[in-house]
């Protein structure tokens, strides 16, 4: 990750109340938890910082209120923050004029949302052309373009019916499809999923997956779920009473999570398909005969392996180097630590 | 919020009978000072602010000044009418041109209905525009039409200008509620003599004070339907790089479609009703015809063109409400453009033949007189029957009613010092809003009486509160039963449906039949127009209560009458007031209607202010009526949110 971000935040701010830039500077910038209670503010955003790099999928997670929306919106400008910086491929985002920002949303941004917000009035097909209409693209060219996005997101045939003919799966895939049709850089996705069944929630992951394979977009990604985040991004930020508490990739953060509040959110994840064998290896060298398992091997896949051999395993990295072992006992405190506890 | 609640509450248990007392005991005062100082009785001529003549001379001296302008307007407006009328009725004499035959508008009228609603609205839409040239009614109904159709855009593109103005700004959205509060609180007929000072008589009048009318529902609509547009919709246009512009034409107004339609049937229905009403300012046309009749006390007559209106009200009514229910249809591509337009197009040879059929039988071009029939002849048998058989019957029930009920009611509400009518609504506001809430009763009241409207007030305040009690009295009941029975309340919401369609001016027509002119006729005018929001605030009050609590009382053992009392009524109670509140509200708009018929409150006041341009007296006594309304709204409404939240609903 050493190409230059595609997004960064610098202690970024978004303070709902009467006068939240006077609170700001009131407190010295930095209020505390107990100044935002004592006058009745809201920091929904509280100074965060972080990056996106070109081509990731970034998770933001947290539960119902910790500032998830607001940061995504903040950083699309759908509001303004309070204070802080935002960079977008180095220019900073907050100094756009409105006519900027328009430009930037016409051909930078998508986005899709968690209730769809489909245009009710519009066919499928103007839906998804809508964008393109309103940066006055020719009525062939817009809709050329639409019916492509709506065969990539698996709708032709339905290019005629209305958002309420639709199932709510099939709605969101029309927001999806709206959201690509400019070719935007950088994607955010507001909790896409959630208002759909566990089983199409599934395939529209699926589905998402097939589409950043083909795509290599820059993605925010919102989810309060969190496998939802583990199968779908490179890196999970967690938030908590608009904090940014950890921000990591998934194995990092199952294997050293930075709090109590994060561990929670770990407590049920799947371990044996997060952590790889190098991470819970030993740094002894066993002599490699024969039986060994790659470092960046999930643990589940080498589970069976290593449970029920008596002795511990070599683990060699992908030019055959051995660089640890791996034993029993150690595979089992690492699929179950709080029964190792 | 819910732990200040559970506190508030055993407190409020217990505070009203000390307030009551303290209240009771203020009202003891103010009657034993009335007593001692006769000012605190009864307010002195001598001490009345000549306001009502100082509106006037305003309005005089404005008028004149104003006159190259208001000509101007009335210039401008009087174009886009002629054109209508000489469409629908009048034609071109100078060019001999005739109007659109009557089978095209019938037919059209069909068209459209069938192009809205398909069958039923067609047959309905076709049916009612015959039974105006069948009943000789054409030229009037259509005079009548023609202002509708040429005020409704003005209106409804005014209100829509309006109410986006008012999202886009906080300040406007908060000054254009007030002016909207007391324009639509305001009789229709005190609109008239502000629009006749400045206008003169005649149809362009009418129009402008219809605009007036017809004008703040629309924008109330619009802003709420903008408002109400779903976050993501709106963020998505913002997203998909929309200007401001574009977010306002391409996003926010289609998708706030149906309410803005909601606000288009307010419109077409407010028209209506005003453009019956301005006959008074001389506009010609159903509502003058009418009027006519009902002076001139010629019953079948009166009839026959009450329901020509009310036909005319209940199909615009279910055209725009159809139009509001339509969802846009797909479309195969492929469609050749004859079949996607068939509507315009069948209009389209509609017109041509039956012009060109016009020109061979003149009996197409303008229906001809001696087929017209009527239906009055035995109507008037019928009411000098009643008034010869029945009325004697009649009579003594209403003089006893008159003599032993109204007539001790209006002496005792004459009797009140001013001091105690102006402190009772002070006190209950103060009671539920504090004294915000209590200053508005005394300031609204107060200009009243020192403008030297007494009198008519408390005349209007007795009827208006006995009509109130009745209204109550038969309403509650009868949604209660709506809410026990479905087949009862099918029957109560088709009636109610259909009585909110007339036009106020029809419910004077069988008043007058069976009870001629007095107090208890207003009464009743009043009640039939007035009871309908306190049956249907009461029905959908019981059915939102919610399901659970219901059956938590079943299993308490409570019978289905403690049920009712005990937690029914208590939960719906905050609707059912709000119902009382409309109610008040349309008893004081039938308030001016029923000076047609003879009254001493104070819509009499506007009505007799009309003919001699006496625009303050008008104006004032207008304004006297919205006032009632403005306080009884913000009591009740303070009193329904106070105990909403008591309910853990607010
Ligand atoms: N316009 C606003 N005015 C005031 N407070 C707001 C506003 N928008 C959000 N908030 C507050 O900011 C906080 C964060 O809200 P946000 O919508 O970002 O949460 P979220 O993490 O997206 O939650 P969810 O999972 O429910 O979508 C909440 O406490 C919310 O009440
Ligand atoms: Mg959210």
């Amino acid at each position: 990750m050493t190409a230059p971000a595609k997004i960064s935040c610098r202690h970024l701010w978004k303070i709902f109340g009467p006068d939240p830039q006077g609170f700001l500077k009131r407190h010295g910038e930095a209020p505390k938890d107990e100044d935002f209670a004592r006058e009745n503010y809201i920091g929904a955003v509280r100074d965060v910082s972080f990056d996106v790099y070109p081509g990731e999928i970034l998770i933001i997670m947290g539960l119902s209120g910790s500032g998830k929306s607001t940061l995504i919106r903040a950083i699309t400008r759908l509001n303004d923050p309070t204070q802080g910086q935002i960079l977008l491929d180095g220019n900073d985002l907050l100094k756009a004029t409105p006519a900027e920002l328009i430009d930037l949303r016409r051909h930078k941004m998508g986005m899709v949302f968690q209730h769809f917000g489909l245009l009710p009035h519009r066919s499928v097909l103007s839906n998804v052309a809508f964008p393109l209409e309103v940066r006055g693209a020719a009525r062939e060219e817009r809709e050329t373009r639409a019916r492509e996005m709506i065969k990539l997101v698996g709708l032709e045939g339905r290019e005629d019916y209305f958002p309420r003919e639709l199932s709510g799966g099939q709605q969101q895939r029309v927001g999806i499809a709206r959201s690509l049709a400019v070719e935007p850089d950088i994607w955010f996705l507001d909790e896409p999923f959630s208002a759909l069944d566990p089983l199409i929630r599934r395939e529209m992951q699926d589905e998402f997956l097939r589409l950043q394979k083909l795509l290599r977009k820059t993605i925010v990604f919102i989810t309060h779920d969190f496998d939802e985040a583990i199968r779908l991004g490179d890196r999970i930020g967690i938030m908590k009473d608009g904090r940014l508490v950890q921000l990591a990739t998934p194995e990092d953060m199952v294997s050293a999570p930075a709090d109590d509040y994060v561990r929670e959110f770990t407590r049920n994840a799947p371990r044996d398909r997060i952590l790889t064998v190098g991470a819970v290896a030993s740094r002894e060298h066993v002599p490699v005969n024969g039986v060994n398992v790659l470092a960046s091997a999930k643990i589940g896949d080498a589970a069976a392996l290593v449970l029920s051999s008596d002795k511990a395993i070599a683990v060699i990295d992908a030019d055959g180097k051995p660089v640890g072992a791996i034993d029993r006992k150690r595979m089992i405190a690492a699929l179950y630590p709080d029964g190792a506890r | 919020m819910t732990s200040s609640a559970a506190v508030v509450r055993p407190a409020a248990a217990r505070a009203p009978p000390l307030d009551l007392i303290a209240m009771v005991a203020v009202l003891a005062a103010l009657l034993v000072l009335a007593q001692l100082v006769p000012v605190f009785d009864k307010w002195p001529e001598a001490l009345v602010i000549p306001v009502r003549g100082w509106v006037t001379d305003f309005f005089a001296w404005f008028a004149q000044t104003a006159k190259p302008v208001t000509r101007a307007i009335a210039w401008l407006l009087a174009q886009p009418l002629a054109l209508v009328e000489a469409l629908l009725y009048r034609g071109i004499p100078a060019w001999k041109w005739p109007p659109l035959p009557w089978p095209a508008i019938v037919l059209g009228a069909a068209l459209l209905g069938h192009w809205i609603g398909g069958r039923p609205l067609a047959l309905l839409c076709g049916l009612a525009s015959f039974y105006l040239a069948l009943f000789g009614l054409w030229p009037d109904a259509m005079q009548t039409l023609a202002i509708v159709l040429v005020t409704v855009p003005l209106a409804a593109i005014s209100g829509l200008l309006l109410g986006i103005w008012a999202t886009r700004s906080r300040r406007a959205e908060r000054v254009l509620n007030v002016i909207f509060d007391v324009m639509q609180a305001t009789p229709h007929m005190a609109y008239l003599g502000p629009v006749v000072i400045l206008f003169g008589f005649g149809q362009v009048p009418a129009m402008l004070a219809t605009l007036g009318f017809a004008l703040p529902p629309m924008a109330r609509c619009t802003i709420l339907g903008i408002r109400t547009v779903p976050r993501d919709v709106i963020e998505a246009g913002h997203m998909a790089g929309c200007t401001p512009l574009q977010l306002l034409w391409k996003v926010e107004l289609p998708a706030a479609e149906r309410t803005l339609l909601l606000g288009l049937n307010q419109v077409v229905m407010q028209t209506l009703a005003m453009a019956v009403i301005a006959s008074l300012v001389g506009a010609s046309g159903l509502g003058q015809k009418l009027l006519f009749s009902l002076q001139q006390l010629q019953i079948g007559k009166a009839v026959e063109q009450g329901v020509a209106i009310t036909l005319i009200a209940i199909v615009l009514d279910r055209m725009t409400q159809a139009f509001m229910r339509r969802n846009p249809q797909r479309i195969a591509p492929g469609t050749p453009w004859v079949r996607r337009h068939r509507y315009l197009v069948a209009f389209g040879v509609l017109v041509v033949v039956t012009i060109a059929a016009a020109r061979m039988f003149p009996a197409l071009a303008i229906y001809p007189k001696e087929l017209t029939l009527s239906y009055g002849g035995p109507i008037n048998d019928a009411v000098r029957w009643i008034s010869r058989n029945l009325f004697p019957y009649v009579k003594p029930i209403r003089d006893s009613i008159t003599i032993w009920l109204l007539l001790p009611l209006r002496d005792f509400y004459l009797f009140l010092p001013w001091p105690v009518v102006i402190g009772i609504p002070a006190m209950i506001g103060w009671h539920f809003g504090g004294w915000r809430l209590a200053l508005l009763p005394v300031g609204l009241l107060g200009f009243l009486m020192l403008a030297g409207f007494w009198t008519p007030l408390m005349l209007t305040l007795y009827l208006v509160t006995s009509t109130t009690v009745l209204c109550v009295i038969i309403g509650i009941p009868l949604g209660i039963w709506a809410a026990r029975r479905p087949l009862a309340a099918r029957i109560i919401n088709t009636v109610c449906d259909t009585l909110q369609t007339f036009p106020s001016f029809i419910y004077l027509i069988p008043v007058i039949m069976l009870f001629q002119t007095s107090d208890l006729s207003n009464v009743i005018a009043m009640l039939a127009y007035a009871t309908v929001p306190a049956i249907r605030f009461t029905y959908l009050g019981l059915l939102r209560v919610p399901q659970a609590t219901v059956e938590a009382a079943t299993a308490a053992g409570a019978t289905a009458a403690q049920r009712l009392r005990k937690v029914e009524l208590p939960i719906a109670f905050p609707e059912i007031l709000l119902g009382i509140n409309q109610t008040i509200m349309m008893a004081l708009a039938m308030v001016a209607i029923t000076a047609l018929i003879g009254s001493r409150d104070l819509g009499q006041e506007i009505y007799k202010a009309l003919p001699g341009a006496d625009t303050g007296r008008g104006l004032l006594a207008g304004l006297g009526i919205a006032f009632i309304g403005i306080i009884a709204d913000r009591l009740i409404g303070a009193w329904a949110q106070k105990r909403k939240k008591e309910l853990g609903m607010g």
